[in-house]
């Protein structure tokens, strides 16, 4: 993926997401877990949406999962993606619970290869050295 | 169980035009509409008690334009759900009527969406105003608002076995009452689209695809338009010009996008029911279903999550045929045009009040014969993603 313009970038202080986007520096995608109850919590807050605590631990995700659905957008006039050609805007299901908002890359026709249920393991897109990097998907 | 007839939309108006050009604001068409909407009721500024706005074009909420229309209420909402605030707000309108807090409530929108040449489907994120967790989760991944409605059909398409030609049928009834309606047919001219007639299955799925698998003619139009209902309490009802159509039940929701949810089923699915019990009426007493049509996709949710059908057999369901205003099998389906082919300047969910009401006073282009229960379904924020479902039910007098 030829990076034309870069993309929109998340945009900081903000408090929720910061240690997410600062763990992909490392290239670990990250979730969390409650401490009390167990509930995995995406995407990221300082409380559990499952019970009240507000006890929460970081983990780091194999990066193995499943494409819940997907579109192939053929048009969009950012000057990020504009160029792009057709790309996969996907929701892959961790095999830890969690479900994200993503692309799938590595594909020659994303329409054709593309499927739901298809299984994808975690690539990244870097942006330069000691920047964020975005997490996104291949085939398995 | 007895049907709530304590307010009523007495007044509505939709603004004509859906390409205003530099020389009319967002405020102006409000206020236009909201004059045009009283004096269908035959109300006046000083009757309005009641103001519901959601804030949503040129910085003012229900505060500014109360000043702005000259008014002084004495109920402020500014509930702002995206497209289906004005379900929200008539339903509101009508519990607050009930209540007495109020008698003569007014609902106004106003866009130039159009002219200002924004690009809602397909501009992507743009990442704007102070970041939050969700601009941030969802920014970088090149999503355009249509994608996000496609991953819905493409998930449904996965799921249930729907097909792009049942999906087509929606845009061919709704074209079919765009072509009776000469606003309609004003708009796709002003708005140069290509082919303004009826539409064939093969027009829709050979149409140029947007963001798989959505296509063009499964797509709402992006326009400028605004329009304005009155709901009134029944001893104000009795004296306005027209006959009043009843609000009997509403019922909201929001969904999100959750660990192991089910997209393919929106908040219309919590909605639905709730109106549909506080109106003591069931889906299949419904003539006319004023169902949000940003896209193809939105409205088969609707369909299944109110129970129009069973959830997976939408596809099957619209295939029928049977959505068109003069078909005895009910109900008939956006009998204006819909976003797809008449309106939509972003948040459309007042015109399908305005529809509803027309068929309940008799007055539609496409009129259904003898319409007495009519549901306005909408659709606000993403369907993927979090977006809110209200539902109001409406019966003629």
């Amino acid at each position: 993926m030829t990076q034309q313009a870069l993309r929109p970038q998340p945009r900081f202080p903000e408090q929720d997401t910061e240690p997410f986007w600062e763990a992909t520096k490392r290239r670990e995608l990250t979730y969390q877990t409650c401490d009390d109850c167990g509930e995995v919590v995406f995407y990221p807050r300082a409380h559990c949406t499952g019970c009240l605590s507000g006890s929460l631990s970081w983990n780091v995700s194999k990066g193995e999962g499943e494409v819940y659905t997907f579109s192939v957008i053929m048009q969009n006039y950012h000057p990020a993606f504009k160029d792009l050609g057709p790309y996969a805007l996907a929701y892959v299901d961790l095999d830890e619970g969690f479900r994200m908002m993503t692309n799938v890359v590595g594909v020659e026709n994303p329409i054709e290869d593309v499927t739901c249920g298809m299984r994808v393991k975690l690539t990244w897109i870097d942006q330069g050295e000691g920047e964020i990097a975005l997490p996104v998907f291949e085939p398995a | 169980m007895p049907q709530s007839r304590e307010a009523a939309i007495v007044g509505i108006h939709e603004y004509p035009l859906r390409v205003v050009g530099p020389g009319v604001s967002a405020l102006q068409i409000k206020a236009a509409s909201a004059a045009k909407a009283l004096a269908d009721a035959g109300l006046g500024w000083s009757d309005v008690d009641a103001v519901y706005d959601t804030g949503s074009h040129q910085s003012i909420g229900g505060l500014g334009i109360s000043e702005y229309f000259g008014i002084k209420p004495k109920l402020i909402d500014n509930t702002a759900v995206g497209g289906t605030s004005y379900e929200f707000h008539a339903n509101h309108a009508a519990s607050m009527i009930a209540a007495g807090k109020c008698e003569v409530a007014l609902l106004t929108y106003g866009s130039t969406a159009h002219s200002d040449r924004r690009r809602i489907g397909t501009g992507g994120a743009v990442g704007a105003g102070i970041p939050n967790p969700q601009s941030n989760m969802e920014a970088s991944w090149g999503q355009t608002l249509i994608a996000n409605y496609a991953m819905v059909k493409n998930r449904h398409m996965h799921q249930y076995g729907s097909t792009n030609e049942q999906f087509a049928h929606i845009s061919v009834a709704t074209r079919k009452h765009a072509m009776r309606n000469s606003e309609a047919v004003k708009a796709m001219t002003d708005l140069e689209f290509m082919g303004i007639r009826e539409l064939t299955v093969e027009d829709v799925v050979d149409s140029r695809m947007i963001a798989w698998p959505l296509r063009l003619l499964e797509c709402c139009m992006i326009s400028d338009g605004g329009g304005a209902v009155v709901i009134a309490s029944k001893e104000v009802a009795a004296s306005c010009a027209k006959p009043p159509v009843w609000v009997i039940g509403g019922g909201e929701a929001t969904k999100y996008r959750e660990n192991g949810g089910d997209i393919t089923v929106s908040a219309g699915a919590q909605s639905g029911p709730r109106a549909f019990a506080d109106a003591g009426v069931s889906p299949d007493e419904i003539d006319v279903l004023m169902a949000y049509d940003s896209f193809s996709i939105t409205v088969m949710c609707m369909i299944e999550d109110l129970g129009f059908c069973a959830k997976g057999e939408g596809g099957e369901y619209v295939a029928q045929g049977h959505l068109t205003f003069n078909d005895p099998r009910k109900p008939a389906l956006n009998t204006d045009g819909g976003g797809l082919s008449s309106n939509h300047p972003g948040e459309r969910g007042i015109y399908l009040l305005i529809e509803a009401a027309r068929q309940l006073r008799g007055e539609s282009c496409s009129q259904v014969g003898g319409a007495r229960l009519a549901v306005a379904v909408g659709n606000g924020g993403q369907l993927g993603s979090r977006h809110a479902t209200g539902v109001t039910i409406l019966a003629a007098d």
